[in-house]
C-alpha cells in the first residue's frame, strides 16, 4: 500500500517535469523567433510576398500583349479583325506599321509580343480565298508565343463564323487553314495564373516554413553548442524535437490562413471543393514538412549546410518540377520520374483538385497515400539517424 | 550505490574505440565528494570523448563506471538527472535574456515552478548580475557570459558538474573570477570536473590527472606532481609527459 503510493507520487512528478520542460523549451523557442526580426519577416511577409507576386506580377496568364499590325489592305474585314483584337483583354493594338520590313525591329525590341500581318485587298480576296493572315509571334519565349497566337487564332476564327465569312474558301490557304485549330479550356476557362498558382505558393510557403526553418533552428542548437548541453541534460531527446517543431506548426497555421484568405478574398480563386478535405490536406503535407526538417537538420552539421540542403535538395526542385512554373508533362523524361518524388508535387496536385475542380477525397487518394507514405519514411529514417548519432 | 559512498565517480579499464582507433584505452581513476578534479590532456588525447562516456552521451566500448552512483551504460537518464555540464561554447542562448535562459535550464532540470523566480534571484545577486537581469545575453562580454553559463549549469544543484574547456579566450583575471565561483560551488559540496588547456588552472585544481594517447599517465595532487617529475610548475610536468605522444591533432 505504502509503497503504491510512492510509486505514483514520483510518476506525477515525472509527469509534471516533462511538461513543464516542454512549456520552457516552447517558449523559448517562441522568444527566439518573436526577437529575430529577419525570421519574423520571413515567416510571415513572406507568404503574403509571394502570393501577390505570382497572383499579379509573376503570371503566366497573357494580358494586355502589346501587338503591332501591318494592314496593306485597311479594309473592313482588316478592321474588324483589329477591332476585335483590341477588345480582348490578352492584347493592345498600337501600332501600324508602314512597311513589312519594320517587323522585325518592333519584335527585336521587345515591346511588342506579336505582329498581324494582312494581305493585300483582303477584304476582296476573302471571296477568292486567298485572303491571308500571318501572325508573327516573339519565339523567344515559346510558351508566351504559342499562347499569344492561340488566343488570336481563336478570336479571328470566331470573327469567321459570326460575320459570315465562312462563305470564303481559304481553307486552301496555309496560313488561314491554321485557324481551325481549336482551344477548349476546362475549369480554369479564363486561364487565370492564379488558379494554378494558389496550390503552388501554398505548397511553396509550407515547405519554406516546416522544413526550412525548423531545420535552421535544429541546426543552429547544434552549431551554437546548446544541442549539447541539452543532450547531456535529462530532457529526453525526443521532448527536444517536438517542442521545436510545435511552433513552427503553428505558424505554419498562420500562413495557411494567410495563403488561402489572400486567394479567396483578393486573388477571387474560389475554393470549389470540401474546405475541410484542403485543411486536412494540408496538415498531412505540414506534417511531412516537420518530419523532412527533422531529417535535414539531423544530417546537416550547420545552419548553413541546413539551408542549402532545404533549398537546393527541396525547394529548387518544388519550384521546377512541381507544376508551379511549368507543367510536369512538358518536362524531359528523367525530370519527369524525379518529380514522382518531390513531395510538393503530390501536395500541389492534390490542392489543385480539392480548390479548382472540387474534388473529393476518393479524386485524391493516390496523392495522400504517397504523401503519408513519405511522411512516414522521413520520420522513421529520421528516428534512426537521430539514435546513431547519440551512439 | 557504490561500494565508497565518498566516491562520485568511479570509473574501472574504461575503453573506447573507433573502429581501430583507441580513443580512451583501459582509464581508470576515483573522483571524491567535493573534490576539484583536473582533467588535463593535448587536443586528440581523448579527454572530451572520456569526458562524453561519463555523461552518459557516448556509450563505453568496453569496462565500467559509476556517475554520482549510476551505472554510466545503462542508467545513463539518471545520471544526467544528477550532473551538471558546461560545454567550450558556453551553450547559453544567445537572444534570450539573462533571465529567460535561467527560466530555461531551471525548467529543463526540473526546477519546481513556484521556486523558479527564487532560484533566479538567488543566482542573480550571488553573480551580482542584478542589473543585467533584462540583458541579452550576446551583450555581455565574454567573462560575464563563462560565468553565467557556469552558474546556469548548477542551478538544480547537481552531484557534479563537468566543465569542458570552460575558460577558453578569457583573460587572466576574468579566468581567476570564474575559478573562484568554481571554489565556491566545491565549498557547497558539488564535486567539479573540469578539462582545461591553461596549466595555471591546473594548479587550482585539488587533483590532477593527465592523459596521453588515450592513457591517464599521471594522477596526483599538483604538489606531488611536480615533486615526481621534479618541476617547478605544472606546465613543465605537462611538457615531460605530453612530448611522449605519439598521436597529433587530427
Amino acid at each position: 500500500m505504502k509503497d503504491n503510493i510512492v510509486k505514483e507520487k514520483s510518476y506525477a512528478f515525472a509527469l509534471r517535469v516533462n511538461n513543464s520542460q516542454f512549456f520552457a523549451f516552447v517558449k523559448k523557442e517562441f522568444l527566439y523567433i518573436f526577437r529575430d526580426t529577419w525570421t519574423m519577416i520571413i515567416l510571415l511577409l513572406l507568404p503574403i510576398l509571394m502570393v501577390v507576386l505570382f497572383g499579379f506580377g509573376i503570371s503566366t496568364e497573357i494580358k494586355n500583349t502589346h501587338v503591332a499590325v501591318f494592314d496593306p489592305s485597311r479594309d473592313m474585314a482588316t478592321r474588324t479583325i483589329v477591332n476585335r483584337l483590341s477588345e480582348s483583354e490578352y492584347f493592345i493594338v498600337d501600332k501600324y506599321l508602314n512597311d513589312i520590313s519594320e517587323v522585325e525591329s518592333v519584335l527585336k525590341n521587345g515591346d511588342y509580343g506579336m505582329v498581324v500581318v494582312f494581305s493585300e485587298n483582303f477584304n476582296e480576296n476573302m471571296n477568292r480565298g486567298t485572303a491571308a493572315v500571318q501572325l508573327i509571334a516573339d519565339g523567344s519565349d515559346p510558351n508566351t508565343a504559342s499562347q499569344l497566337s492561340n488566343f488570336a487564332t481563336a478570336i479571328i476564327n470566331q470573327w469567321r463564323m459570326e460575320d459570315g465569312a465562312l462563305k470564303m474558301t481559304g481553307e486552301n490557304n496555309s496560313q488561314f487553314s491554321i485557324l481551325n485549330s481549336q482551344l477548349k479550356l476546362l475549369y480554369n476557362p479564363t486561364m487565370k495564373g492564379a488558379y494554378n498558382t494558389v496550390p503552388g505558393v501554398l505548397g511553396l510557403v509550407l515547405m519554406l516554413i516546416c522544413t526550412m526553418m525548423t531545420s535552421i533552428s535544429i541546426a543552429r542548437e547544434k552549431e551554437m553548442g546548446t544541442m549539447e548541453v541539452l543532450l547531456v541534460s535529462p530532457v529526453k531527446p525526443f521532448t527536444i524535437i517536438l517542442s521545436k517543431t510545435v511552433p513552427y506548426f503553428v505558424l505554419s497555421l498562420v500562413n495557411l490562413a494567410t495563403v488561402l484568405s489572400l486567394a479567396v478574398f483578393v486573388l477571387g480563386v474560389p475554393i470549389v471543393g470540401s474546405f475541410w478535405l484542403l485543411i486536412g490536406l494540408s496538415l498531412l503535407f505540414i506534417f511531412l514538412c516537420l518530419c523532412l526538417g527533422v531529417l535535414i537538420s539531423i544530417v546537416a552539421p550547420s545552419q548553413i549546410v541546413a539551408m542549402l540542403v532545404s533549398a537546393v535538395v527541396m525547394m529548387l526542385p518544388t519550384m521546377m518540377l512541381s507544376g508551379l512554373m511549368f507543367p510536369v508533362e512538358n518536362l524531359p523524361l528523367v525530370l519527369r520520374w524525379i518529380a514522382q518524388v518531390i513531395p510538393a508535387k503530390w501536395f500541389i496536385e492534390a490542392a489543385r483538385d480539392v480548390m479548382i475542380k472540387g474534388a473529393g477525397i476518393s479524386a485524391i487518394t493516390t496523392e495522400l497515400l504517397v504523401l503519408c507514405g513519405e511522411a512516414v519514411l522521413f520520420l522513421v529514417v529520421s528516428m534512426k539517424r537521430f539514435k546513431i548519432r547519440l551512439g | 550505490m557504490s561500494k565508497n559512498n565518498m566516491s562520485v565517480i568511479q570509473v574501472k579499464n574504461l575503453t573506447k574505440r573507433f573502429g581501430t582507433f583507441t580513443a580512451v584505452d583501459n582509464i581508470s581513476f576515483e573522483v571524491e565528494k567535493g573534490e576539484i578534479f583536473g582533467f588535463l590532456g593535448a587536443n586528440g588525447a581523448g579527454k572530451t570523448t572520456a569526458m562524453r562516456m561519463l555523461c552518459g552521451l557516448s556509450q563505453p566500448t568496453s569496462g565500467n563506471g559509476t556517475v554520482a552512483g549510476f551505472d554510466i551504460a545503462t542508467q545513463s537518464e539518471e545520471v544526467k538527472r544528477h550532473i551538471g555540464y558546461m560545454s567550450q561554447k558556453f551553450a547559453l542562448y544567445e537572444d534570450l535574456k539573462v533571465w529567460e535562459n535561467m527560466r530555461l535550464y531551471a525548467g529543463i532540470y526540473g526546477v519546481p515552478r513556484a521556486e523558479i523566480p527564487i532560484v533566479i534571484d538567488q543566482m542573480l545577486a550571488s553573480l551580482g548580475f542584478e542589473s543585467e537581469k533584462n540583458t541579452l545575453v550576446k551583450d555581455l562580454p565574454l567573462g560575464w557570459k563563462q560565468k553565467l553559463a557556469f552558474s546556469v549549469s548548477i542551478i538544480h544543484r547537481p552531484e557534479i558538474v563537468f566543465l569542458d574547456e570552460p575558460t577558453g579566450g578569457v583573460d587572466p583575471a576574468a579566468r581567476r573570477q570564474f575559478w573562484e565561483l568554481i571554489y565556491k560551488a566545491a565549498a557547497e559540496g558539488i564535486t567539479v570536473f573540469v578539462t582545461t588547456h591553461y596549466m595555471d588552472e591546473a594548479e587550482y585544481c585539488h587533483r590532477v590527472s593527465i592523459m596521453v594517447d588515450g592513457k591517464i599517465e599521471a594522477l596526483d595532487t599538483p604538489a606531488n606532481l611536480k615533486k615526481q617529475f621534479s618541476a617547478t610548475s605544472m606546465d613543465e610536468v605537462f611538457t615531460k609527459l605530453a612530448r611522449k605522444a605519439e598521436r597529433r591533432e587530427n
